[in-house]
């Protein structure tokens, strides 16, 4: 460890050899952030025996100018500057854990590339051994850095008024079984579900182009699809057709078929990488298509409590990034998501400007200066007996998808949906009116189904259905929530 | 058919009641309340006819239903939409917009289909009704 310099007697800053990174300005308690700062919060457990403070600057070291020794190259250059520090150190109560907050001057990072930014503060620091492990917590922001990015190519407001549905939580639902339909096949699940009331259906993250489908014959099957039932509804409907791809030249490729086709929205995984999807935002607002993301991966790096990148980040980068959908969680479906850190996410994505919120995970206060917002979507595991709770959970302005929960309609597809809309409807409905529709809920919806026998099938089913498992993931304010 | 635009499209036809709850639920959010209503509910339509202008600086709800009311009889085969629009920084569009009369018989539309190259097709969609195209 760079911090075992036992000769007793302080030496200068630039004798050669190790000094502790927290003596060569990587901490300073007295630090006061400056409004363009780019601020970090690090969970970090040192190993046994070092000083915590000394971890937290070699972090603030290795994430900015420092290496494992001293250079006198550093003072060719006004270092100070470049130097990120260290500000706090928070111990957190009966763990062996820290929350370090760390500030980087803006000139630490390229203009516009999520690539830079993520490459300089996650770049290196992850695996350093002096720390067991480390996540990032949080970050904020500052206005004159966010206003390098584009940003969502539409964002909610524009989706709203491009698609003219106000007012409710959007739905959607992703085609089942997600490997192995035919090309045919496939465009009868969009085809129903659309038709019986969804306004999107999706393209699994896994769905690209393989034998038993290629992309083309998805897409122009879906269209046919996505028209049939717009002209029956009259009213807007969209697949997303996902463009993920092997190449950034193949996925331009199909996204422009798909555009060319008519297609309101088109979709990208996680996986395609940070530069691949800034380039896909670009090209959305350039096409006036809108771009849904599918966070294919994050939970490699996301769900452990101590090491990785906490999923608030990960929205920020992509609001940055400039897509207009992001899954961000349910809280009652059948992924990991605690109650106070999805509230956290979605905060993320759609707020103008927030406070910082510790009861939220929100570590910082955010400014987006008037970047669009994103529209979460919460997928996996959900369905309309829990309508109430999401739309308490979780507001209007998300996508709500029904996959098994619109697929598995005893009726049929189209059932599933109308189930789905008239579900939404009637609570909406019942917000509006002044009503507890979370208490009420159960009776609102088992009302509507004396009139509506689709949503009577789907409340009968699945009214068992829940998934009540501890998260992996809280905030460190408050304690587990309990949802209903 | 039954056009499907609009927040309620899927629940049975709202009471006068029920409408007056919307409304107030406008009200009470500070959202400016507006009528529109049009015999081309094609999906593309963004502009149907404004039933004067947004009412700003109405408040009473009796004025609002009376203004419903009114619109109605003007334009008894047409149909009629509610709408609630928020100018807070950020949102500047509309919250709510829901269908509150249509057409005895929704002509509805259809679809037209052109081939063209590599089996592609180009979508048309058409209204079904004499008045609009």
């Amino acid at each position: 460890m760079a911090g075992n310099n036992s000769s007793g007697k302080k030496k200068s800053r630039w004798a050669a050899g190790i000094t502790p990174y927290a003596e060569m300005g990587y901490y300073d308690a007295d630090y006061e952030p400056k409004a363009t700062d780019i601020l970090c919060a690090f969970r970090l457990v040192p190993q046994a025996g070092v000083d915590p403070i000394e971890a937290a600057a070699a972090v603030a070291g290795e994430s900015s100018t420092a290496t494992w020794t001293v250079v006198w190259t550093d003072r060719l250059t006004p270092y100070e500057n470049y130097q990120a520090k260290c500000y706090r150190v928070d111990p957190v109560p009966g763990t062996d854990q820290y929350i370090a907050y760390i500030a980087y001057d803006i000139d630490l990072f390229e203009e516009g590339s999520i690539a830079n930014l993520t490459s300089s503060i996650i770049g290196n620091v992850f695996g350093f051994k002096a720390l067991k492990s480390l996540r990032l917590e949080d970050m904020r922001i500052p206005p004159h850095y966010a206003k390098t990015f584009q940003g969502p190519a539409h964002g909610i407001v524009m989706e709203r008024e491009y698609l003219n549905k106000f007012g409710r939580p959007l739905l959607g639902a992703t085609v089942k079984p997600k490997l192995g339909l035919s090309a045919r096949n496939y465009g009868r699940v969009v085809y129903e579900a659309l038709r019986g009331g969804l306004d999107f259906t999706k393209d699994d993250e896994n769905i690209n182009s393989q034998p038993f489908m290629r992309w083309r014959d998805r897409f122009l099957f879906c269209m046919e699809a996505v028209n049939r039932a717009t002209a029956t509804a009259g009213e807007i409907k969209g697949h997303y057709m996902n463009v993920t791809a092997g190449t950034m030249e193949e996925m331009y490729e199909r996204a422009d078929f798909a555009k060319d086709l008519g297609t309101v929205i088109v979709m990208i995984d996680l996986t395609v990488g940070y530069t691949a999807i800034q380039s896909m935002a670009k090209w959305a607002r350039r096409n006036s298509v809108i771009l849904h993301l599918h966070r294919a991966g994050h939970g490699t790096y996301t769900r452990q409590k101590t090491h990785g990148v906490n999923f608030r980040v990960i929205a920020k980068w992509m609001r940055l990034a400039g897509v207009d959908h992001i899954h961000a969680g349910t809280v009652v479906g059948k992924l990991e998501g605690d109650p106070n850190a999805i509230r956290g996410y979605y905060t993320t994505l759609r707020s103008g400007k927030v406070d910082a919120d510790p009861s939220q995970g929100l570590y910082f206060e955010q400014d987006w200066a008037s970047l669009p917002a994103v529209m979460p979507v919460a997928s996996g595991g959900i369905h309309a007996g829990q309508m109430h709770q999401l739309l308490h959970l979780l507001g209007e302005d998300v996508v709500l998808q029904f996959g098994g929960g619109t697929i598995g309609h005893p009726d049929g597809i189209a059932q599933g949906a109308t189930a789905n809309r008239v579900a939404t409807e009637v609570i909406v409905q019942a917000r509006n009116e002044g009503r507890d529709f979370l208490n009420e809920g159960p009776e609102i919806l088992n009302k509507a189904a004396r009139w509506s026998p689709e949503l009577r099938k789907a409340l009968d089913i699945w009214k068992d259905v829940s998934f009540d498992f501890e998260s992996t993931d809280v905030p460190d304010a408050v304690g587990t929530v309990t949802v209903a | 058919m039954r056009i499907t635009q609009g927040t309620f499209s899927y629940l049975p036809d709202f009471t006068e009641e029920q409408i007056e709850a919307q409304v107030r639920y406008c009200f009470d959010n500070g959202w400016a309340f507006s009528i529109e209503h049009t015999d081309d509910p094609h999906p593309r339509n963004s502009y149907w006819e404004m039933w004067g202008l947004p009412m700003f600086d109405l408040h009473d709800l009796q004025q609002a239903m009376e203004q419903i009311d009114e619109c109605r009889k003007a334009f008894p085969d047409h149909y009629i939409k509610l709408n609630g629009y928020d100018r807070a920084k950020g949102k500047q569009t509309t919250l709510l917009s829901f269908i509150v009369q249509r057409p005895e018989n929704e002509p509805g539309f259809f679809l037209e289909r052109t081939e063209t190259q590599d089996r592609r097709i180009q979508y048309t969609i058409r209204s079904r009704s004499q008045s609009a195209n």
